[in-house]
């Protein structure tokens, strides 16, 4: 194998940018910043989406194409459009930085938010089990940390104390997965592996790995069965950190999932769009696929905790999301790409409105977003485009990525299969998810505020962020074509 | 021809200035609303003035919208669309009358009001099946929070109930058309794409997809036994969402049953057809029976409105070009008289005397009080009972008419309808407006005046039930030739079973 490290370096710019940033916004703050409070907030912030830009132009500019350095890496458009969209959740869940008040070590979010990047922009290009170990297990470290920040609400803590141990737990079935996996076909990287597997058919110890990687993703993914810490995150752990865990996180672990099985283990699917059902993930994926839709959406209906509404409300997408996973192997991973990026643009405003409300006081019930047409219509306005994208309304863009998914979903064998009678579930079910979405405008929009509500006086870096998502939401759902024509 | 278009773009522009100038002065909202429908009226009008009426969809605009899909921006227009078309010109217009005096909120008001009417235009001019899904949900969800915010009694429940019912409707409308898509293997989505690739599916196929699509528009046009959202979504609704509600929007449901599933399934549309039709007459007596003891004056109109909607899917079920040409008029008939109808009842009744219970209203000499509320309700009574003179009585006769070709059984249990019709319409105008009151205490209850947005409103919809009474051939003129089309062809002649 001959190894080139120029491309692997040229392959690794905006990692490599984004770790630099986030050691000169440490760097700035001890030197600097630290000694000026008044600043400390906006240099970190500036620094922080500064290097994140420059990773962003640097993603978009990949210079080369292909498998890089004995295939650890694939830079090719799956990459270089995760990349971006990663970075660029990355950015809006920056901007909304808690007030000084409640974060007071801002460069040491900001940084650990850059490693998240880091691990996130690793695991778009990850192509070897090993680096898809490492991409995926710096992001969530860095994660962990990033739900405990806020010092002052034990929620936090309880937060980040159970997404450490179930993600602990998933990341020990993955790496279990991977061992198997390796000592079957004894090779660490996807290209090889599927050489292998093809050659070798299926055994009970292949099954066994691909249960393990399947846990371990389920995990990742907050899918049922396995999501029981979703709802505690996202309610304890602060704004931005949650909404980068509901975003970026999965648009990440989304399509380092199916580069895993399609390239990787895709001799290995089994067939399910037609009866009878043969064995293999593909099946596994489907019913777990199944069961979040069920779970995600009719949990969702007894929440009145707006966060814990929005966790159940990522079961269910992830539900949809696993049918956009199936069916990349047919028709290319851009319908599912574009539901999870315009997804996360649209779970990253809700956490945005959320996050401007907690400065003013509580965020946590339906009912504390009661009247907020009337404290500020800027905010009511923006959540009523995220909401209403999340519950798939057209013209928005969660309308336009629920269809894509579907049709590509019912194009593998039509309704002849179950596949395609979880896409039809899918589309019923979108159904009951408007009665719950619905119940969050009701109070946003229709509700008038409690008699102590004051204004909102809304920060700008989290006006500008709002703004951004909101309008490429209407945007990107009136012309699906700017991604889709991507791929 | 080519104006239509600019409907859509107008609505949607005018809802954001309308928005926008909402956040200024109440007043400008409501003008900026008025010129917007106008000018939504007046393009309809204008195009009519040109229309060539022709045996076939004719292209206004098919530019590639999503080529990875195969996905179209294809609007095209015939007789059917345009008299519906100049129809929600007119609710519009004068819905916007009619709501002169919200006084809450009204530049968010007007702004959902005409995203919906923008709406509603879209699903009439479009060709192709994603983009006709696009409007027609584009035309639901304003719905919840016109109703939820402005209206009146339980009015979030209402709301809820009937944006749920029309979504779920359209949830089945999606699953129908993408399986459609799916077993084209991915062909695109125009209409006359789907309907030339539906010629190979099975016949299993074809009944299945037909009865996802056919149900789920027929939910938005209160087809019995999915019509209960109808009577507590109208009764929860400030008026100008109850006119356009039954005004056009349950259109919007019937509209795709003859647009999109009946010409795309012929095969599940005439294994289906015996049902459809036993269900629109159970809908028009059932409907017709309830609206007769009802004690709110709204539910009376409410239950009305399903069973005249009962008309128009009989109509479609019979399967001739003279029943089908029928709904269609019968479409445009209800439109306006429903309008009317809630417009007295809610606007002109309710908002003065702050009740609707029949058994209160009965001791109001209301004929002395409001006469003019009085003349306009009697009128559109008799227009809504189809007598001669009226829109409704072209409509309902060529409906029987046409019905009788197919199966004389289904025409005369209809033509019961009529007669229920005529009972509770007479029962509630005789309850209402001159009921016995025994000592006259006419300064007992001081309404105010009429104003003169209700008059106009009133008189533009009055005028268009009596010119269309006088001479329906203005409108069946435009929908006859457009019921000749190839794509309705394989309904009307191998449907009728």
């Amino acid at each position: 194998m001959k190894l080139d490290y120029a491309a692997l370096f040229n392959a690794l710019r905006p990692e490599a940018h984004l770790a630099l940033g986030a050691l000169l916004v440490l760097g700035f703050d001890i030197f600097w910043a630290r000694h000026r409070p008044a600043n400390r907030h906006h240099v970190a912030l500036a620094l922080g989406l500064l290097a994140l830009g420059l990773a962003a132009w640097k993603a978009v500019t990949p210079g080369g194409a292909g498998p890089v350095h004995g295939g650890m890496l694939m830079i090719d458009t799956l990459t270089v459009a995760t990349r971006a969209g990663v970075i660029g959740l990355a950015a809006l869940a920056l901007c909304l930085l808690p007030s000084p008040s409640r974060l007071r070590h801002p460069a040491e979010f900001v940084a650990i938010l850059l490693f998240a990047t880091t691990g996130f922009t690793l695991m778009a290009a990850a192509n070897q089990l090993l680096i898809v170990f490492l991409a995926v297990e710096l992001a969530s470290l860095s994660l962990y940390v990033l739900a405990g920040f806020d010092k002052t609400c034990p929620e936090s803590a309880e937060a980040a104390l159970k997404y450490f141990l179930f993600g602990g737990m998933s990341a020990a079935f993955l790496l279990f997965g991977f061992s198997l996996l390796y000592g079957l076909t004894g090779s660490l990287d996807l290209g090889g592996i599927a050489t292998q597997l093809a050659a070798q058919g299926p055994s009970p110890l292949l099954l066994v790995a691909l249960g393990m990687v399947l846990v371990a993703f389920g995990f990742k993914a907050a899918a049922a069965p396995f999501h029981l810490w979703a709802p505690d995150v996202y309610q304890g752990a602060p704004s931005p950190a949650a909404a980068l865990i509901a975003s970026a996180s999965k648009l990440a672990g989304l399509v380092v999932f199916t580069r895993l099985l399609w390239p990787g283990l895709g001799s290995t699917v089994g067939a399910i769009a037609h009866l009878p059902i043969t064995v293999g993930w593909a099946p596994v994926v489907a019913l777990v696929a199944g069961a979040s839709l069920l779970v995600g959406n009719i949990g969702a209906l007894a929440q009145s905790n707006v966060r814990r509404l929005l966790a159940y409300s990522a079961i269910a997408h992830a539900g949809a999301l696993l049918l956009g996973v199936i069916a990349a192997g047919r028709v290319g991973p851009a319908p599912l790409f574009y539901y999870a990026s315009t997804y996360g643009l649209a779970t990253v405003g809700a956490f945005g409105v959320l996050s401007v409300l907690e400065a003013t006081g509580p965020a946590q019930k339906l009912i504390d977003v009661a009247g907020l047409h009337q404290r500020s219509p800027l905010l009511a306005g923006c959540l009523a485009i995220f909401v209403l994208s999340l519950a798939g309304i057209p013209p928005l863009a969660g309308f336009f990525g629920k269809f894509a998914v579907f049709a590509a979903v019912l194009r593998l064998g039509g309704l002849a299969g179950p596949v395609g009678w979880l896409a039809i579930l899918a589309i019923a079910l979108s159904a009951v998810a408007l009665y719950y979405y619905l119940l969050i405008l009701k109070q946003a929009l229709v509700a008038r505020p409690a008699a102590e509500a004051a204004p909102v006086r809304v920060p700008l870096p989290a006006a500008l962020a709002l703004l951004i998502s909101a309008a490429l939401l209407v945007l990107l759902g009136v012309f699906p074509s700017w991604i889709l024509g991507l791929f | 021809m080519n104006a239509l278009p600019c409907t859509i773009y107008v609505a949607f522009t005018g809802a954001l200035l309308a928005l926008v100038a909402g956040a200024r002065s109440a007043q400008a909202a409501r003008v900026v609303a008025l010129l917007t429908a106008l000018t939504v009226w007046g393009l309809t009008l204008y195009a009519a003035s040109g229309f060539v009426p022709a045996a076939a969809l004719q292209d206004l605009i098919n530019i590639p919208w999503i080529p990875e899909l195969g996905i179209r921006y294809h609007l095209a227009a015939d007789g059917i669309s345009l008299t519906l078309l100049v129809l929600t010109g007119l609710a519009a217009t004068t819905g916007v009358l009619f709501s002169w005096n919200i006084g809450e909120r009204v530049g968010e008001f007007f702004a959902l009001y005409l995203a919906l009417i923008g709406g509603v235009c879209g699903v009439f001019l479009s060709a192709d099946a994603f983009a006709l899904f696009v409007f027609y949900e584009i035309a639901i969800v304003p719905k919840y929070f016109l109703i939820a915010n402005w209206g009146s009694t339980n009015r979030e429940y209402g709301a809820m109930k009937l944006v749920l019912y029309s979504f779920a409707g359209s949830a089945l409308v999606l699953a129908g058309v993408l399986w459609a898509y799916a077993a084209a293997d991915g062909a695109g989505f125009g209409l006359a794409q789907l309907a030339e690739a539906a010629t190979r599916f099975t016949h299993v196929q074809q009944l299945g997809m037909f009865a996802l699509v056919f149900t789920g528009f027929a939910v938005l046009a209160g087809m019995f036994p999915f019509h209960t959202w109808a009577p507590t979504g109208h009764v929860a609704a400030p008026t100008a969402a109850s006119m356009l509600l039954a005004g056009v929007v349950m259109k919007l449901g019937a509209y795709g049953c003859l647009r999109v599933a009946m010409p795309l399934f012929p095969v599940g549309f005439a294994f289906f057809q015996p049902a459809i039709a036993w269900l629109a007459i159970a809908g028009i007596l059932y409907a017709g029976f309830v609206a007769l003891v009802q004690e709110d004056f709204k539910f009376v109109i409410g239950y009305s409105s399903v069973s005249h909607m009962g008309f128009v899917l009989l109509g479609l079920a019979a399967a001739n070009a003279t029943a089908a040409g029928g709904a269609v008029l019968q479409m445009f008939s209800h439109g306006v008289i429903a309008g009317l109808l809630f417009a007295v009842v809610g606007r002109m009744v309710y908002e003065r005397t702050h009740t609707r219970q029949l058994a209160d209203l009965r001791a109001m000499p209301l004929h002395r009080l409001i006469p003019f509320a009085a003349v306009v309700f009697v009128l559109a009574g008799l227009a809504s009972m189809g007598l001669p003179g009226f829109s409704g009585f072209p409509a309902e006769l060529t409906i029987l008419v046409g019905t009788w070709q197919t199966r004389p059984l289904w025409a005369l249990a209809a033509a019961g309808g009529v007669l229920v019709a005529a009972a509770f319409t007479l029962r509630a105008i005789q309850v209402s407006f001159f009921g016995k009151v025994e000592r006259v205490e006419v300064n007992a209850h001081h309404l105010p005046p009429i104003t003169w947005p209700e008059k106009a409103g009133a008189l533009l919809l009055l005028g268009a039930t009596i010119y269309i009474g006088l001479c329906p051939d203005a409108l069946l003129d435009w929908i006859r030739p457009a019921l000749r089309s190839p794509l309705f062809h394989a309904l009307f002649t191998g449907g009728a079973s």
